[in-house]
């Protein structure tokens, strides 16, 4: 079964497939079995076999019916099951190949299903285990505490409005007036190279002070098309634009992605 | 007390729950009794016996709200027996349920955390790199860090948010797995 599906309001009560005798017809509903352990152990459960002496030959033929349904009723089948079948056929062959006559009569042979054993047994703890998670969330959506409260202290750093954006830049072209020395044979940056240069700083630092950013800019024009480029940055990436003061700095921040590394 | 630290206001007991009660109000993440000692200045037993205190007082009162300890820490929350009229208040339909496969290899990260990508295959039989994604995207899991083996292949483990989901005070709460263990004659 594809892995792919994501099931909403997955029963665990019923079994995960059934044989159905309508009239002249054998219906199959086949559940959706989460790998070929799975498949395994309700296969081991229909036939009503004993898990710690499974009838090999009988499992074997019974699994393989199962992938046959499924293919035939259009249910991609991963590749997963198919090694659990080759798995299955070659412990059968081992079972009927006779015992090594050159073995010490007291050796102790390996029972070529006892690894399978194992691994069913630990699968089945997990799957338990899985169904036990199932229920906690079950009860723990039962259960409803307040919202955050929205304070200054939550997000120290509030949100920046163009406004904010508009007096940083004032404040540093009103600087840059007194710096900047007019050089008419400079090849000034494009808007597209400066917004270039500008996602590749935050991508590096994942932070960047506007007034550091704007400080360095070596004309009147380029602090304009810088601006601009701040404000495309903004509008286009996930970039967040945040101040910790009235009036302070500006800091532009990269959004953080929905998964969080680390502890 | 010995060992107490020293108080700068002395404040009666009363007075102390029902501060310890405020706190927990408005933290919006469980609150930890020694985030509350540090904040009143009030030595941990004493935040301790306050919590108690007011949990017998909600339970007294048979309250529609509970004190509990989850994710680590105290928080206020509606009782279980009341779901129903306060969804129907709220106008929310309970959040989309985890299939099948993620919730397994929920529980072996779970289970077994650190734990890495091919022993999680050993285990379940199958790839599980959709489930592994949806996990993540939820915040249920976070990395934690590569094995220092072949490879060197990235180990996973659950989050605070996975203790939240599940109602858990935090991951000893789990049953021991061997629990799981099916009773065959």
């Amino acid at each position: 079964m594809s892995e792919e599906q994501e099931q909403f309001n997955f029963d665990f009560q019923h079994e995960t497939a059934e044989i159905v005798r309508d009239s002249d017809e054998l219906q199959i509903k086949i559940g959706d079995f989460a790998g070929p352990l799975d498949l395994l152990l309700f296969v081991i459960r229909q036939e009503q076999a004993n898990i710690f002496d499974i009838p090999i030959a009988r499992i074997t033929e019974k699994y393989l019916e199962y992938i046959q349904m499924m293919k035939r009723f259009d249910i991609s089948v991963a590749a997963d099951f198919l090694v659990m079948a080759a798995t299955l056929i070659e412990i059968k062959s081992k079972m009927l190949l006779p015992r090594d006559p050159l073995a010490a009569d007291d050796e102790e042979i390996e029972d070529p299903r006892q690894e399978l054993v194992d691994r069913l047994l630990e699968y089945e703890k997990f799957k338990t285990a899985a169904g036990m998670l199932y229920e906690r969330s079950t009860i723990e959506q039962a259960v409803f505490a307040r919202g955050a409260l929205e304070t200054d202290a939550e997000s120290a750093e509030v949100d920046a409005t163009v406004f904010d954006l508009l007096t940083v830049f004032q404040q540093i072209v009103a600087r840059h007036i007194d710096e900047v020395k007019m050089e008419i044979e400079r090849e000034e940056i494009s808007l597209a190279d400066m917004i270039k240069t500008l996602k590749q700083r935050i991508f590096a630092e994942q932070e960047l002070s506007l007034l550091k950013f704007f400080g360095e800019m070596h004309s009147k024009r380029e602090l304009v098309t810088a601006f601009i480029a701040v404000l495309e940055i903004v509008r286009t990436e996930s970039v967040r634009l945040l101040q910790k003061q009235t009036f302070g700095d500006i800091i532009l921040r990269k959004s953080e992605p929905p998964a969080v590394a680390g502890g | 007390m010995e060992g107490a630290v020293e108080q700068k206001t002395s404040r009666s007991p009363a007075e102390l729950v029902a501060l310890v009660e405020a706190l927990i109000f408005v933290a919006d993440e469980p609150i930890t009794s020694r985030t509350m000692a540090e904040v009143l200045e009030e030595n941990k037993g004493s935040i301790d016996a306050a919590v108690e205190q007011l949990q017998n007082e909600y339970e007294a009162r048979e309250s529609g709200l509970q004190i509990r300890e989850i994710a680590g820490g105290w928080q206020i929350a509606t009782r279980t027996e009341f779901h129903e009229e306060i969804r129907a208040f709220l106008k929310t339909r309970p959040s989309a349920k985890l299939s099948l496969a993620s919730l397994e290899t929920l529980a072996v990260i779970a289970y077994k955390q650190p734990v890495t990508v091919p022993e999680i295959l050993e285990i379940r039989g199958v790839q599980s790199a959709t489930s592994i994604k949806t996990l993540l995207d939820k915040r249920l899991i976070v990395a934690k860090g590569r094995k220092e083996t072949v490879g060197r292949p990235m180990m996973y483990g659950t989050s605070k948010e996975f203790l939240v989901q599940f109602g858990l005070k935090d991951l000893s709460e789990l049953p021991s797995i061997e629990d799981f263990e099916d009773l065959v004659s």
